[in-house]
């Protein structure tokens, strides 16, 4: 066996399937975390969202109504809305009642996990699967040798997530919007003082980043698996908020993270497929020692928002 | 006299009441540890009793059923509850995970019958009976045909933890393959019966590295059956049916019949024997069907 | 001396009055869950009357709950420590693997040397010297583990909250490996249905609790074990620890305040480093009185819950109820452990599906913890009105300023 056959074109793309759903949810857990709340909720709103996305593509298609791209935009839609209400449900619980969030959060996730299976359990039942996102070939830049394997044959939700990352980088470095959430998980003392209303600036992150969670679960229910099961995300939203410390609340960085946890994890895959004789438990093992040791061996420290976690209350 | 009267009354009271409870009612209760319709495992011990319940009539066979117990004390406070109740001939603990309990519930409970596997063993009990599939059967039937049917010489398997009938039905697969043609086949376990997008992910690489046959096993393979879907690879499956999902890639199905040794068991428990032996879906027996997708 | 009597009273009636919006919390989660039932063609107050049943209903039922109600105390009790300690732990579930793991492989092993063969399966041979090697050993392990997490934080920076997410995936393939190879059952090496070990002998098991108040004793025919006792009692000796020895403080001080705690002197990695152990030690504890006190042997479905019954992630809900004192853990995890073996119950009966249980468990969590606010208005407000010495000293609670990452009143400091 030699390197050739590890380091193949099809790794690489299998790496940036797989970062997809885990840069939408980080991202959007940088823009809560970055303006102090700590959303551990995520995986359950992933659920939501993939099973939201998932029916209203599943009954569109059944019934025929409308058009195959509509049905797909509807799905996203439906995933953007569930999770931006259940966003708003962590919002109103962390900040205007002012809930410990990392107890709310899991509380979030629960109630996610369960209604997302009930749900399933109730309206479809068993296994189905949807028409979903095609992967897009391009003209010309689909046959370039390797490169167009690797990046010029994916579906359009795995653009639009690696094309959130610097955006959202931009957004919260380069923005008044930026800056108001920075200031709010810094100080938000002093960003009150300067008008910036504090409960307004962290109920849109957090839905912002309820959203992009419910975005991360249907790029699972209808670009990637194309159906739904309970538990479908099998915990990775949790990786998700942990990616948020791995890239100290950097989009650029995170989404760095994002790509070596699932570069890891689409080399083991690759390694066991051809066979290499170690024990399987090791290689599934190994993205997640990986991101620990990567993270020990980083040289610079970012520090975590000052107000990461704390509620804010108006002094009198 | 009177207390004749009362006598009738009391009876005529509990035919009214308790019409169900009649005498050669057959009651059974089950758990499993996914969902009764998850196309693997859990489903097809449901799909046994409901075919039972076809069989005997819904006046002489009742069951209650639980899923989703995949912790193993949740299934152990069900399981006590129905063999402390005494409502129930049969009580099925269906998973390996289970063996314990049922072993210490054997044990408190004499007079209740327990049956429960995949495993053959009844611990020394005669109220235990222990059940099996010979996965490797199916596996091998399938595997053959996957290697007759491959065009690139290369086939992908996706494997939960490499134990029980899993690790069965994947070896007599490997073996049925290497009894046809000279094909390679790539075996990945990925180490979890249920993390649907690393075993979808399991399927690209396969795919990626070739393969134009896939097969799998446990509840995580509807990512693999959806991954064979888009890349006109065929798929084989077993455990139950899951040619409706498996439309236009689907091949064959190797299929638990576990009512057949249901029924062998519940005719043994009306006769008195309420357990003590182990039992192993064969094809021979037909308790392992090959469905081949329409 | 009357009047003392009087104003005590009303600092109980007080602390009654806090309880209300918790009750109203519940009342809502209740109200929700109605409806979801309601829309699934079931009757709401039948199936909370199986949930109380199954809970509570029976002696059996009630043991259940006290068994389910264990491991949660236990890790919450870790948790406690933890979040005082300003360290949010979420890798309970890995440092009860590690724990297990250990401690059933110490139980194993002097299983084999101290007990012959024969009477390997024998009743009432308890051996101390095994329990307590296992239970140490477990500690120890699952203290190791999550102490690798506070040494990661205090010095490489690395955030406990994604290096515990981490260990506990490790922490599941390493059980994973070790039951299909080395630990795995000699009796079913040729073929194995689920990766496990042996099953313990019976003088390496935590007996089973039986209360002598009546004949038979109460709970003689249920799985209560001796863990509960375990864990209560490490609940009181840890309220000692934090509140009355200068360990604690120290552990306390760097939750409240790190900055303040390091000017005072305080060495603030080794107790954040202490407070992580601690919390490991815990929860490896609550994983092998499981081993030994329930399933007599370690087995895996692959999935951390599989084993651990998510009681890594509950003891976190239960030692936030808890108020983060130890000993509120304690009613915090009965409760819990009621709730869950009761939907249960619920599903059984009236076919309702798991996952609704689930879900309620969720909006009961969010509900409660919401609740809390109108608690510290309440308790604010009445500072402001009298400022006797009996008006709890949630006084000092102000939510802004309140440490990370728990910002709990400490109202507990005044008892």
């Amino acid at each position: 066996m030699d390197l050739d056959d590890i380091f193949t074109a099809s790794v690489f793309a299998s790496a940036i399937r797989l970062a997809t759903p885990y840069i939408f949810a980080a991202l959007g857990e940088t823009f809560a975390q970055r303006s102090g709340v700590l959303n551990l909720g995520v995986d359950g709103i992933m659920l939501m969202g993939a099973f939201g996305g998932f029916y209203a593509v599943h009954l569109a298609q059944t019934a025929g109504v409308m058009a195959e791209p509509l049905a797909l935009l509807l799905g996203v839609l439906v995933a953007l809305v569930v999770g931006g209400l259940m966003g708003l449900a962590m919002a109103f619980v962390s900040v205007t009642l002012q809930a410990k969030q990392g107890i709310s959060g899991i509380g979030v996730y629960l109630f996610g996990l369960g209604l997302s299976e009930l749900l399933f359990q109730q309206w479809v039942g068993t296994p189905k699967s949807v028409a979903g996102f095609p992967r897009i070939s391009f003209p010309i830049l689909t046959d370039i040798p390797i490169l167009g394997e690797i990046f010029f044959h994916h579906n359009l939700l795995v653009y639009v997530a690696f094309a959130l990352v610097p955006l959202s980088a931009f957004v919260l470095n380069r923005t008044t919007f930026g800056l108001m959430i920075r200031a709010v998980g810094q100080n938000p003392e002093a960003a009150d003082a300067m008008g910036v209303s504090v409960t307004r600036v962290r109920y849109a992150t957090t839905i912002i980043g309820g959203m992009l969670a419910g975005l991360a679960g249907a790029s699972l229910s209808i670009a990637l698996i194309n159906l739904f099961q309970q538990n479908l995300t099998a915990g990775q939203g949790f990786i998700a908020v942990a990616l948020v410390y791995f890239g100290g609340w950097r989009p650029l960085a995170v989404a760095a993270g994002a790509m070596l946890f699932s570069f890891v994890n689409a080399l083991q895959l690759q390694i066991k497929v051809i066979g290499a004789d170690i024990p399987s438990e090791f290689a599934v093992m190994a993205p997640y020692v990986i991101t620990i040791v990567a993270l020990v061996f980083a040289t610079k420290r970012q520090e975590q928002p000052t107000a990461l976690t704390k509620p804010y209350e108006r002094g009198e | 006299m009177k207390k004749a009267l009362l006598l009738t009354l009391i009876v005529a009271l509990f035919a009214g009441v308790m019409p169900t409870m009649a005498q050669d009612v057959f009651r059974v209760a089950a758990v499993a540890p996914s969902a009764t319709n998850d196309l693997a495992f859990s489903q097809s011990m449901y799909d046994a009793l409901v075919a039972i319940q076809m069989q005997m009539g819904e006046d002489n066979f009742q069951f209650d059923f639980q899923d989703g117990t995949f912790i193993v004390d949740d299934a152990a406070v069900a399981l006590r509850e129905w063999a402390a109740s005494g409502d129930y001939d049969l009580v099925i603990a269906h998973g390996s995970q289970f063996g314990s309990v049922v072993e210490e519930l054997a044990g408190e409970f004499p007079e209740v019958s327990f049956a429960w596997g995949t495993d053959f063993n009844t611990f020394g009990m005669d109220n235990v009976s222990a059940y099996n599939a010979a996965a490797d059967q199916g596996g091998f039937i399938n595997g053959a045909m996957a290697g007759m049917m491959t065009r690139s010489g290369v086939i992908g398997v996706v494997g939960p933890i490499e134990v029980g009938d899993a690790k069965l039905y994947v070896d007599g697969f490997v073996a049925g393959v290497g009894a046809v043609s000279e094909a390679t086949v790539n075996v990945v376990y990925i180490q979890s019966f249920s993390d649907v997008p690393l075993a979808t992910e399991a399927a690209e690489t396969h795919i990626a590295n070739g393969a134009d046959v896939l097969t799998g096993t446990a509840q995580m393979v509807v990512g693999p059956i959806a991954v064979a879907i888009e890349n006109g690879a065929r798929w084989f499956g077993t455990q139950a049916s899951q040619a409706e999902l498996a439309q236009g890639a689907g091949v064959a199905f190797q299929i638990y019949k576990w009512d057949v040794v249901l029924a062998e068991i519940i005719a043994n428990i009306q006769a008195g024997d309420l357990g003590g032996q182990s039992y192993e879906l064969t094809l021979e027996n037909g308790g392992l069907v090959i469905e081949i997708a329409g | 001396m009357n009047q003392a009597v009087g104003t005590s009273l009303a600092a109980r009636l007080n602390r009654l009055v806090d309880f209300a919006p918790v009750l109203v919390a519940l009342l809502l989660a209740l109200l929700v869950s109605s409806v979801l039932l309601v829309a699934l063609n079931a009757d709401p107050l039948a199936a909370f009357g199986f949930m109380l049943e199954g809970a509570v209903g029976t002696e059996n039922a009630t043991a259940e709950t006290l068994v389910k109600a264990t491991p949660i105390l236990f890790v919450g009790i870790g948790i406690t420590i933890a979040f005082r300690g300003g360290m949010i732990n979420i890798g309970g579930e890995g440092q009860m693997i590690a724990g297990a793991l250990a401690g059933t492989t110490i139980a194993l092993a002097l299983g084999d040397a101290r007990v012959p063969a024969e009477m390997a399966k024998a009743p009432g041979a308890f051996d101390l010297v095994i329990v307590a090697s296992a239970l140490g050993g477990g500690f120890l392990a699952g203290a190791l583990y999550g102490g690798l997490a506070g040494f990661l934080k205090a010095y490489f920076g690395v955030n406990e909250i994604l290096s515990t997410i981490m260990l506990n995936q490790i922490a599941v393939q390493m059980m994973n490996f070790l039951l299909n190879g080395l630990l795995l059952d000699p009796a079913v090496a040729g073929f194995n249905n689920i990766p496990k070990t042996a099953r313990l002998v019976t003088a390496a098991q935590l007996p089973r609790l039986a209360l002598p108040l009546g004949d038979p004793w109460v709970f003689a025919r249920t799985r209560l074990h001796w863990g509960l006792v375990i864990a209560i009692a490490l609940a009181v000796v840890i309220y000692i620890f934090l509140w009355r020895t200068s360990l604690g403080y120290r552990i306390r001080a760097v939750g409240e305040n790190e900055r303040a705690a390091s000017y005072a002197g305080i060495h603030v990695k080794r107790q954040m480093m202490l407070a992580m152990f601690l919390a490991g030690g815990f929860a490896g504890l609550a994983g092998v009185v499981q081993v030994l006190g329930l399933q007599y042997r370690l087995q895996t479905d692959g999935s951390p819950a599989g084993f651990t019954a998510a009681a890594g992630f509950n003891g976190i809900v239960a030692a936030l109820f808890g108020g983060l004192n130890p000993i509120g853990a304690i009613p915090a995890s009965a409760f819990f452990g009621g709730l869950l073996v009761g939907a249960q119950k619920m599903q059984r009966e009236i076919g309702v599906p798991a996952s609704l249980i689930t879900a309620v468990n969720g909006l009961i969590v969010v509900f409660v913890v919401s609740s809390e606010i109108f608690i510290l208005q309440r308790s604010k407000r009445r500072v402001s009105l009298q400022e006797t010495p009996l008006a709890p000293a949630r006084a000092s609670a102000k939510r802004a300023d309140s440490p990370d990452p728990a910002d709990e009143p400490t109202a507990e400091e005044a008892g």
